[in-house]
């Protein structure tokens, strides 16, 4: 099929309501939730726009068994998603565990909110550990796309399915309130496939062909050796295949802030603001952060007088900048854990910077 | 001439069903789960339903059965199995779906599951394997436990005071307008194990033609556990047990509400 030409009609369309449109483009007709506060767009706009187009939109009695209907319907080959925030994520570690164990694909959207326990509904980025990490048991990966505007809440939610299917794994969308709430113009380009459709592995019935079993169990000690090595191997291919950044201003910047979503948003006004008065602010965004654009931020930091790392916590990526480098002296740390911080904010720690490491202020332009 | 009058004078009455595979199971002496199996798999064979079946297994001794029967499988998380088919059975709405769990998964960790499960109506049969203890960690309580039953977690034997009762899954749910179909039935005697398939047989009939959720509770034993001999487990299930857990038919849909 011809894709349609890339669309130039820009439509203003709430995040949340953004990854409904990038999931229904991407061919998800099945979605399954529980009501949380920030992300109940999704769930009430999926619940009256699925149905009409032939979708199943069903209301879980809990986020565990939400991520259980996941499962067994990404084990019939059907592209399914979930949206949820930080409590509701912990209740799916399970289901999650359970779904990379068995090489299943799936959608999962967190829209964050600050934690921990039930914490609070203010944006935050506290979830990275959990998202990036894997918070459930026994040792997996997931790819985790951090969109930064609601255009990327619709594109980066179409990448996650063929994501999904590539490598028959959970994948997350890891946003918070202020995103999810946001409204700003967006194109609603074409979806174009990166992926068969065709799932030879899926359950549905086993007419004219072998019986299929999917599984996690395996108690063989060189089954689940086996098993785990296969999956580490996955997970190696997305380090080498799927990693994605954003380079802002990258080239002659003696100061680097790394962050990503809402921080990275709010970190652009800054850097505009910064480089109005000479300072040369550059910015590295990692889009993915599951696979971690180590090499990229390694880069970015040998050749930066000082890197400042921003995030809406007390400090989660950070550690994984600090893994990614050897120079961690020329690292500093900006962190809201439960607030947005205000690009004037960011614009003051980027002059006390540039003034401790005496980066003079130049025609950066 | 003698083919012919062999031909004539003998027919085949017992044969292992199409959709169980030729394979020695890992059930102990004297353990139902074979029974069930069987009368599971015989069910299928008869709704010619081997091609259009996707079982959902659960945590527990039977969560190996994928391995015995020739269908298509999906491994649920402990206790989830009736969300796991409610992803297929939503997914793939012309399949026949079923799970099969202990009652350590389905009436402990897995009560929301089956509660919502049952309460929607989901399309889905269930067979409910209740031996009043979890078999494959090793006898431990279950919420099934008889008052007074001793496990390696009650030594002292069940006290309601601090364990509560055990609980009647079958009766429960057929209180629920979701439930088309709930039953409670038994596998110690040949006349129990034919009563057994007509219930199996008329939950599986329910969901061909779309009235709801439907459930067959099974009492079976666990002698190893139970530290009995095969023969006494029996005993226990026709005496002790059908006692506390009464077998009948608690909830039959004529008509469906659609209709």
């Amino acid at each position: 099929m011809t894709p349609e030409p890339v669309g130039i009609k820009r439509e203003l369309m709430k995040g949340n309501v953004a990854i409904c449109a990038g999931a229904i483009a991407a061919g998800c007709r099945f979605y399954y939730g529980y009501p949380i506060t920030p992300q109940n767009d999704i769930p009430e706009y999926l619940s009256a726009h699925l149905p009409p187009i032939g979708g199943t939109f069903l209301q879980a009695e809990s986020e565990v068994a939400t991520i259980n209907y996941l499962l067994g319907t990404s084990a019939s080959g059907k592209r399914v998603m979930t949206s949820s925030s930080g409590p509701g994520i912990s209740l799916m570690q399970e289901g999650l565990s359970y779904m990379a164990g068995s090489e299943l694909p799936a959608v999962i959207v967190n829209i964050s909110r600050s934690g921990p326990g039930l914490g609070g509904i203010a944006p935050s980025q506290g979830d990275y550990f959990q998202a990036t990490k894997c918070g459930g048991h026994g040792g997996y990966r997931m790819p985790v796309l951090a969109p930064h505007s609601v255009q990327e809440m619709y594109s980066l939610t179409m990448l996650a399915f063929d994501l999904a299917d590539k490598y028959r794994n959970p994948v997350m969308i890891l946003g918070d309130a202020v995103i999810g709430q946001m409204k700003e113009p967006f194109v609603p380009t074409s979806y174009v496939s990166t992926v068969p459709e065709e799932k030879p592995w899926s359950l549905t019935g086993c007419a004219g062909r072998p019986r299929r079993i999917i599984k996690s169990l395996h108690l063989k000690d060189d089954e689940i050796e086996a098993h785990n090595w296969k999956l580490h191997r996955k997970y190696m291919t997305m380090r080498e295949e799927e990693v994605r950044s954003e380079p802002t201003h990258l080239e002659g910047a003696g100061i680097v802030i790394v962050a990503f979503g809402t921080a990275a948003r709010v970190s652009k006004t800054a850097i505009q603001w910064a480089r109005a008065e000479g300072l040369p602010v550059g910015m590295l965004r990692p889009v993915t952060l599951f696979p971690f654009p180590s090499r990229e931020v390694d880069e970015a930091v040998s050749r930066a007088d000082a890197v400042l790392v921003i995030e809406m916590n007390t400090g989660q990526m950070l550690e994984d900048v600090l893994i990614s480098t050897r120079h961690h002296d020329k690292i500093r740390f900006l962190g809201k854990p439960c607030a947005i911080p205000t690009p004037e904010e960011i614009l003051q720690e980027i002059r006390s910077l540039a003034g401790e490491i005496g980066v003079k202020a130049g025609n950066v332009r | 001439m003698k083919n012919k009058a062999k031909e004539k004078f003998t027919k085949q009455v017992f044969s292992r069903p199409r959709s169980l595979l030729d394979v020695s199971t890992h059930y102990c002496p004297g353990c139902h789960h074979g029974i069930a199996h069987r009368i599971l798999a015989e069910t299928i064979d008869h709704f010619d339903l081997r091609e259009k079946t996707i079982g959902v297994a659960p945590v527990g001794c039977a969560v190996l059965m994928y391995d015995y029967f020739d269908v298509d499988f999906v491994e649920a998380p402990h206790g989830r199995a009736p969300a796991v088919a409610t992803g297929v059975k939503r997914a793939q709405p012309d399949r026949f779906v079923f799970t099969y769990q202990g009652d350590g998964d389905l009436a402990a960790i897995g009560t929301s599951e089956i509660i919502h499960a049952a309460n929607r109506g989901e399309n889905l049969t269930v067979l409910f394997i209740n031996n009043t203890t979890y078999g494959m960690t090793g006898g431990q309580m279950a919420p099934t436990t008889m008052l007074g039953q001793k496990t390696s977690t009650s030594p002292y034997g069940r006290d309601f005071r601090n364990d509560g009762y055990p609980i009647r899954i079958a009766e429960m749910l057929a209180t629920l307008e979701g439930t088309a179909f709930s039953a409670r039935v038994a596998t110690s005697t040949p006349a129990q194990i034919r009563k057994a398939k007509e219930a199996v047989k008329k939950a599986f009939d329910m969901q061909i033609r779309g009235m709801g959720f439907s459930i067959v509770e099974i009492l079976s034993t666990c002698p190893t556990n139970w530290g009995m001999k095969p023969l006494d487990a029996q005993k226990r299930v026709l005496g002790e047990m059908s006692g506390y857990y009464p077998l009948g038919v608690y909830k039959e849909r004529k008509q469906a509400d659609f209709a």
